[in-house]
């Protein structure tokens, strides 16, 4: 099939100098390839072609006679490669089932199938269908690379605020955010501390008790910043990532663990802290 | 070998003598809460040659608020500012004073 679509010309010289050596050529070609389209049938387009245009240089090499004719042919098919199969593989398809009931019947069954598909794709070849099918494999068989980042796993649900009487505010779901974002409660704890100016503490339920009246919108914009300084990788973006704690330098890392690159991220500092409220009393 | 003798010339884990690494260069604009709505704006890790009685004195009278200035032990001299004047005073280091911006963070909600 391959040799047909490629090489019209070629294949009707062929065919009239000496058939009984092209049928034998050409017989083994379909095994081999569908072998190749296996392989790539997740994949683009464009590679089955250019393991097609393998298959079709060995033959040719394969073939007795090649002549300055030949290669002026090939040449030129290389510019009207698609016209010319779009036209050739309904015809070939049939041409090669026949081709392969003689073969045997084992070949039938997967090849068939093969053939089936490979006339869908001929006939649906606009850019859109292929693209949107290559996207469709890619988001079955691995999601990541399809750039979907909605998945659950990196929700980050809303900070949830409550007011406990009027100077505290609770903030109720820290831990869940935490847990969402693969970090040391602690850690972000410290750093909602430093960042807001205040101290606080963890009541019965693990919620968090700041001192200080705090908008949900307010802890969002400082949870940004966190996820910013220390849950996102710099080099892909990707939120999945690590920190440690190297004891020998006593440094953070953060080490993604999707690219696999490493980073030092600054410890929190508190910074200064301007005296609030009753001064202390001169000693 | 050429090209290894062209690599000698150059070390490019030289020290370039760019300090930027630096942590200590950070201008932090940090903001705390007072009692009931009322705030209160620190400026800490302003340059020394900058004269700052001179900066607080032009930017309580830009903002028309009170300010002073607190000597701390390890960070130095820190101006404050009452109410939230963050985004103005990280305004008035980039303008007035041709600070980078990337040197100063603001802290707080």
């Amino acid at each position: 099939m391959s040799d047909l679509g490629f090489d019209p010309t070629l294949k009707k010289k062929k065919k009239s100098k000496k058939p009984a050596e092209d049928s034998a050529s050409a017989s083994p070609a379909p095994s081999t390839d569908a072998g190749v389209e296996d392989m790539f049938a997740g994949l683009k387009k464009k590679k089955k072609s250019s393991s097609k245009k393998l298959a079709d240089d060995l033959l040719d090499s394969a073939s007795k006679s090649p002549s300055v004719e030949d290669l002026s042919d090939s040449l030129g098919d290389l510019t009207l490669k698609k016209k010319k199969k779009k036209s050739k593989t309904t015809v070939d398809t049939t041409d090669f089932e026949a081709q392969l009931e003689e073969a045997g019947v084992e070949d039938i069954s997967t090849n068939g199938e093969e053939a089936e598909e490979e006339k869908e794709i001929v006939s649906g070849l606009s850019y859109q269908t292929l693209l949107s099918r290559f996207f469709d494999l890619l988001k079955v068989n691995n999601p990541e690379l399809a750039g979907d980042r909605s998945g659950p796993k990196f929700r980050i649900p809303p900070p949830l605020c409550q007011r406990d009487g009027s100077k505290k505010t609770i903030f109720a779901n820290v831990q869940e955010i935490a847990t969402v974002l693969q970090r040391n409660p602690e850690h972000l704890i410290q750093f909602l501390f430093a960042e807001l100016g205040t101290s606080g503490s963890i009541d019965g339920e693990k919620r968090l008790v700041l001192k200080g009246k705090f908008q949900p919108k307010q802890m969002e914009s400082v949870l940004r910043r966190y996820i910013l300084e220390y849950v996102t990788c710099k080099t892909c973006k990707s939120m999945n990532t690590e920190l440690k704690r190297e004891s020998a330098n006593r440094l953070h890392f953060l080490s993604c663990k999707a690219c696999g690159s490493t980073r030092s991220v600054s410890s929190i500092k508190t910074g200064f802290q301007a005296q609030i409220g009753r001064r202390r009393r001169t000693e | 070998m050429s090209t290894i003798q062209n690599l000698t010339s150059f070390d490019p884990f030289a020290d370039t003598g760019d300090s930027e690494a630096q942590p200590t260069n950070y201008i932090h604009i940090r903001i705390q809460q007072r009692n009931g709505r009322k705030t209160l704006t620190t400026v800490q890790g302003v340059p020394n040659e900058y004269d700052l009685k001179k900066i607080l004195k032009v930017l309580k009278k830009d903002f028309a608020c009170n300010g002073n200035i607190v000597k701390d032990d390890e960070l130095g001299e820190v101006i404050q500012l009452q109410g939230d004047q963050r985004v103005k005073v990280s305004e008035f280091l980039t303008t007035q004073l041709q600070l980078p911006k990337k040197n100063i963070k603001i802290h707080g909600f």
